[in-house]
């Protein structure tokens, strides 16, 4: 029989207390766990998603709203932009790639972006199944929104309205899927793409309805698109293309760093807040072992003269204590890392935008620092219990009744 | 075997205690009797290397106990000195045989299975192996302790008044076990008793 195991069978002879204070352990774990893999998920996710797009050029408005809505694509647009300002500002010298994009449609809550062929080179995406869209209503779907979605090669859906799916269908015309991409870990996996003209198609549908009551108007000059994905020439343009389009046009231009940034600085506060809650119960935790700790040491001092007269040095009993300190603190650091990675597994399963859609199967080098600070907390709260050993005077304790 | 020269103990209230030389030798089997406070357990932990004397030394096969480092002193009693207390003080969060195989453990010994069942059966424990201490009577618990000590086959077995909270028949089947054990194993047996009972079962005593 090793120390260990007496350890453990010292701990659960008393088993609310030590369920109680494993728990307190696996809570303020749990918590921490949370936040770290929800943060990282989400800063990894940013920046994929980010990744090459130094700008993005859109309806003036707030500048985050257009980031999430053309990027992330987890808000609403901040209006459109005539298709003809938008060409200008694409062929500028500045600019080494820009995608257009047209956002207003949805199928089953996954957003339909009207693009071109830029965005293929933009995001690199690689086709799974059949092809690009080359043709108006035709469509490559992402691999998350097949799966989800059940659609293969050559089905056809109808785009509804809006960009969730309780919108009016575009009964008229519908989609044939041409591809299925790869999966590419980014936002693209939850998209349906086509070219700007079928956006144009669906529209078009709508207006002839409205025109009928309004005056007729130039069709060509009226046509918009909601955003442009910019990437730089050179460095230089940081400086100039942004100012220039700020103040030159009716449109604006956002920085997705900046403005991630600026995000994660308000969310910031909220996560530091729950960040110093799981700290004080990891604290209450600590203080609650060693009070049950110093508390059984009175009960234990005869356990402990009898092992000392049985052969056992000071030294390995003051381990012994060590350890039962040390097992209910990493027994509970490691049930709250699994309740932490649960608990983003349910959250992810049930969350409503299927962007950024969180996995409990992710895992953060700062879980590494959570069991060390369950360690750490098992040593504190234990070292002053475990030095009591030391004072256990057998004869006396052994003379006397318990 | 065991030698006791010119021993002293002087309690915290200042209270002074002289013991007469001993000589205890192989298998020998000795009743240390006293009435209460004259200092029968005292002197029982300063054989066990439990409480160190003011003055004398103790030899141990001709080891001075108290010139042993505090970790050698600890590995020996586990060793060589079984000890049953009045009181069994067994671990409450372990069973019986776990009682028995931490003996072994904490002096490093091996622990003998096929030995320790035959003990077992002797004291009529063999059905409550598996029972936590809680869950046994009083003789019951004394008898694990008796057990306890007999482990390691120790060269000296100690009992302090170990038949004091039983009746007749448990005394008389514990100072069998105790004698019988001791002479099969080949140690020496101290036996610290004011009860009259025992005296008719060993005949050299050490008298305080």
């Amino acid at each position: 029989m090793n120390i260990l195991k007496i350890s453990y069978k010292n701990i659960f002879r008393n088993k609310l207390t030590a369920i109680l204070n494993i728990l307190l352990v696996a809570f303020g774990v749990g918590i921490l766990s949370i936040l770290f893999l929800a943060s990282s998920q989400i800063g990894n996710k940013l920046e994929q998603n980010a990744k090459d797009i130094d700008l993005v050029v859109g309806a003036k408005g707030s500048p985050l709203q257009l980031i999430l809505s053309s990027i992330y694509h987890i808000d609403f647009p901040t209006g459109n932009i005539p298709a003809k300002d938008a060409q200008e500002l694409m062929q500028n010298p500045l600019v080494k790639r820009a995608v257009p994009l047209a956002l207003g449609d949805n199928y089953a809550g996954y957003r339909i972006v009207g693009t071109d062929t830029t965005f293929i080179g933009l995001y690199g995406l690689k086709l799974d199944k059949g092809n690009f869209w080359s043709k108006d209503l035709e469509a490559t779907i992402g691999n998350t929104v097949a799966k989800e979605a059940n659609l293969k090669v050559g089905d056809k859906f109808f785009g509804a309205h809006g960009l969730s799916d309780n919108g009016d269908e575009h009964k008229k015309n519908a989609y044939v899927v041409r591809g299925i991409l790869k999966v590419q870990n980014n936002v693209t996996d939850n998209l349906i793409l086509t070219n700007i003209g079928s956006i144009y198609k669906m529209h078009a549908e709508e207006d002839e309805h409205e025109e009928h009551q309004k005056e007729p108007k130039n069709e060509l000059d009226e046509k918009e698109i909601t955003s442009i994905l910019i990437q730089y020439r050179s460095p230089m343009s940081v400086v100039i293309f942004p100012r220039m389009v700020n103040q030159s046009t009716n449109m604006q231009a956002a920085s997705p760093a900046m403005e991630s940034a600026r995000l994660f600085s308000l969310i910031g506060v909220g996560i530091d807040t729950l960040k110093w809650f799981a700290i004080l119960i990891m604290a209450i935790s600590a203080l609650s072992v060693f009070i049950s700790l110093y508390n059984s040491m009175k009960e234990k001092k005869y356990d402990l003269a009898i092992m000392r007269c049985l052969g056992a040095s000071k030294l390995k009993l003051f381990f012994l204590v060590m350890l039962e300190g040390l097992l209910i603190t990493t027994i509970g650091a490691f049930i709250g890392l699994l309740i932490g990675h649960l608990a983003i597994e349910v959250i992810g399963k049930y969350q409503e935008s299927s962007q950024a859609k969180l996995t409990g199967l992710y895992f953060v080098v700062e879980e590494l620092y959570l069991l060390l600070a369950g360690l750490i907390i098992g040593i504190v709260a234990s070292v002053i219990p475990a030095l009591q050993t030391y004072r256990v005077d057998i004869a006396k304790t052994l003379s006397k009744d318990r | 075997m065991i030698n006791l020269n010119s021993i002293s103990h002087q309690y915290p209230k200042g209270q002074v205690i002289k013991f007469p030389d001993w000589n205890i030798e192989d298998k020998e089997q000795w009743l240390l009797m006293g009435v209460s406070g004259s200092g029968k357990s005292t002197l029982l932990n300063i054989i066990s290397g439990l409480l160190r004397p003011t003055q004398g030394d103790v030899k141990f096969d001709d080891v001075n106990l108290y010139g042993l480092s505090a970790k050698s002193m600890d590995k020996f009693r586990g060793q060589k000195i079984g000890i049953v207390f009045q009181r069994p003080h067994l671990i409450r969060s372990l069973t019986v045989i776990e009682n028995l195989e931490i003996a072994a453990s904490m002096a490093g010994c091996k622990f003998d299975k096929q030995r320790i069942k035959l003990i077992l059966n002797d004291l009529g424990l063999n059905e409550k192996q598996s029972s936590y201490p809680d869950e046994l009577s009083q003789g019951q618990l004394q008898r694990v302790s008796v057990a306890r000590a007999l482990v390691n086959k120790p060269s000296l077995l100690i009992a302090d008044e170990p038949t004091s909270s039983l009746d007749d028949n448990n005394t008389i089947q514990v100072l069998e076990m105790l004698t019988n054990q001791a002479q099969n194993n080949g140690a020496a047996l101290i036996i610290a008793t004011h009860d009259q009972r025992v005296r008719n079962h060993i005949t050299k005593a050490y008298l305080l």
